[in-house]
């Protein structure tokens, strides 16, 4: 059976238009009667991933697969990448300026929210390259 | 599709109707298609939020409701008037003038809609301080926002408030009142509900939450203003008040009225149909934290917006405020009404969205869905009838359309037709080719 295979662009300097992706991700998994539940793990791992593009890398794109089994999200970014990704995934570590955290962004949560909300999630990251995170949430 | 499940009291004129795209390109679910002329409601997905209605140019959308012959029907004919209805009338003072004029209108009694709000906004300070429900709790007094929740936010439904609007409630409480005062059965005894908006209109014949509605029936502010106008008089002093609500009940009728009878800061509280929409999407992608409650209305302005008004919201809105100053906080608490206040019947999602029900068979419509939009011109003009090229592509999976009616592709094939013309037109077979004196033909 063919997969389903959708492609976005993240704009890194908008903040009003991360969740795009979400939004429209949501519809398509609606039109194609995935559960409820499934529905919205991938829109709050989704949503968290496009608000991270937007923090740390000035945007990026997203592709997602959704086959019989799974949803599969990659998030690629040429940002500045992270350092120590250990730590990066612990609750409330944070790197986000200050300018975002008064924004209401940037508490630390983002990376976490998303493993949380994902079944398999992969990073691979390089210091001033980029960073690529990979995600799969079965249905 | 059965329509006992969906009856709505939103519907067209068709006389009237003449086959614009206004009401397709505003419908925040997409259910509405302009076929052989003339609109028509896909029945599963409307919402009856009363948009179409507003956006109409030509009046040919309008609700359905009761008139107030109804009255006839009952030994004894209760008023539930909404809030809203108090925000109608200019220089008014006192809400006890209104509630005399419905007496004097035929009603035998009034019992106000806000008098049922006060009960449901102390019955839900108490539900939030549950420690088992999921936060933020989501208000299911708006029933066009219930009902978009129940097709298209079904990771959001167990956040509604589970608890009955306060119309119903009134309807249930004031029935079993007259019930008791006036020995006559239930079904003699009419609830008449006068109503800003149409989705009350269907909440009561169409109930979610509950098997079967209290409301007898429903008529509509902008038909019982004029009516009630010739029964208002200032002179008061002859029986006793009939009042029986404060500021917390009368702000129902405004966006945020709700929320703030909660008496707690941690809320939101959004208004008009696709400010709603938005706070749902965000909702379902926790975009926002430490949030209580949240407060919804598809109209503009709250319930005083509705489409059965006659004030513009945003006076009426004023008109209420003045109207409030002098009113007590709340006159209404903690009485039990467990039996009139939850619901009896749980909120379920209607995958009315889905492709298909088969999986792989959605999978493989969505794939050429994908490909029918991609040769779409992306205009989204509405002149094929379906309100985006994504619907119209969406339209021709579901085998309710074909890709031809999109005018572009139309005059594109039209090119193709008059090149392939101008192509045979300068065409002269083998037989008919060669020299000037062999042109003549034998025949």
């Amino acid at each position: 059976m063919s997969a389903i295979k959708l492609h976005y662009d993240v704009d890194g300097t908008d903040f009003t238009r991360a969740g795009e992706a979400s939004a429209s991700v949501k519809k398509t998994l609606r039109q194609l009667g995935v559960r409820p539940d499934v529905i919205r793990k991938v829109a709050i791992a989704l949503y968290e991933g496009e608000i991270n593009m937007v923090i740390h890398a000035d945007g990026g794109f997203i592709d997602v697969d959704i086959d019989s089994e799974k949803v599969s999200l990659a998030l690629c970014d040429h940002g500045k990448g992270i350092e120590n990704i250990e730590l990066a995934m612990q609750e409330g570590y944070s790197t986000a300026p200050d300018e975002v955290r008064s924004l209401g962004f940037g508490a630390g949560m983002g990376l976490s929210n998303m493993k949380k909300n994902s079944d398999e999630m992969r990073i691979e990251s390089t210091v001033g390259v980029g960073t690529n995170v990979y995600m799969t949430i079965r249905l | 599709m059965n329509t006992n499940t969906f009856f709505h009291s939103v519907t067209l004129d068709k006389d009237k109707c003449k086959g614009c795209i206004n009401c397709i390109k505003r419908c925040p679910t997409e259910a509405i298609r302009v076929r052989n002329k003339k609109a028509m409601i896909i029945p599963e997905r409307c919402i009856d939020c009363g948009e179409c209605i507003r956006v109409c140019p030509h009046h040919a959308k309008k609700a359905i409701y009761d008139s107030l012959d109804v009255l006839d029907q009952f030994e004894y004919t209760i008023a539930l008037p909404a809030p809203s209805l108090y925000a109608q009338f200019n220089h008014l003072e006192d809400v006890e003038i209104v509630l005399r004029a419905l007496l004097e209108l035929g009603f035998d009694s009034v019992y106000e809609v806000a008098k049922a709000a006060e009960l449901v906004s102390d019955a839900t300070r108490h539900y939030m301080a549950r420690p088992d429900i999921l936060k933020p709790v989501i208000s299911s007094a708006c029933p066009a926002v219930t009902r978009l929740i129940r097709v298209r936010f079904p990771s959001l439904i167990d956040h509604v408030l589970p608890f009955n609007a306060p119309v119903e409630v009134a309807a249930r409480l004031s029935k079993k009142e007259a019930a008791k005062r006036t020995g006559l059965p239930m079904e003699k005894i009419g609830a008449i509900f006068i109503s800003p908006c149409p989705a009350k209109v269907t909440a009561s014949k169409m109930p979610l939450g509950t098997g079967k509605s209290a409301v007898s029936a429903v008529v509509a502010i902008s038909e019982v203003y004029p009516k009630l106008l010739k029964h208002m008089h200032a002179d008061l002093t002859s029986e006793a008040p009939t009042a029986q609500s404060g500021k917390i009940g009368v702000s129902w009728a405004s966006s945020s009225g709700e929320a703030s009878a909660l008496l707690n800061d941690n809320y939101l509280a959004a208004d008009g149909i696709e400010n709603v929409i938005r706070v749902l999407e965000d909702l379902e992608d926790e975009k926002f934290e430490n949030l209580d409650f949240i407060e919804l209305n598809a109209c503009n302005a709250g319930c005083i917006g509705g489409v059965m008004t006659v004030e513009n919201p945003y006076i009426a809105r004023t008109k209420l405020k003045r109207l409030r100053k002098y009113l007590p906080v709340s006159l209404n608490h903690a009485e039990q009404i467990d039996a009139e206040l939850n619901w009896d019947a749980p909120l379920e999602y209607t995958p009315v969205l889905k492709l298909d029900e088969d999986f792989s068979v959605a999978m493989e419509k969505m794939t050429e869905m994908e490909q029918i939009e991609q040769s779409l011109p992306g205009l989204d003009c509405g002149s094929c009838g379906s309100p985006t090229c994504r619907a119209l592509a969406e339209d021709v999976v579901r085998g309710l359309a074909s890709p031809d009616e999109c005018i572009f592709k139309f005059r594109e094939n039209i090119t193709a037709l008059v090149d392939g013309i101008h192509k045979l037109d300068g065409y002269i077979p083998h037989s008919l080719r060669g020299e000037k004196e062999d042109e003549h033909d034998p025949d």
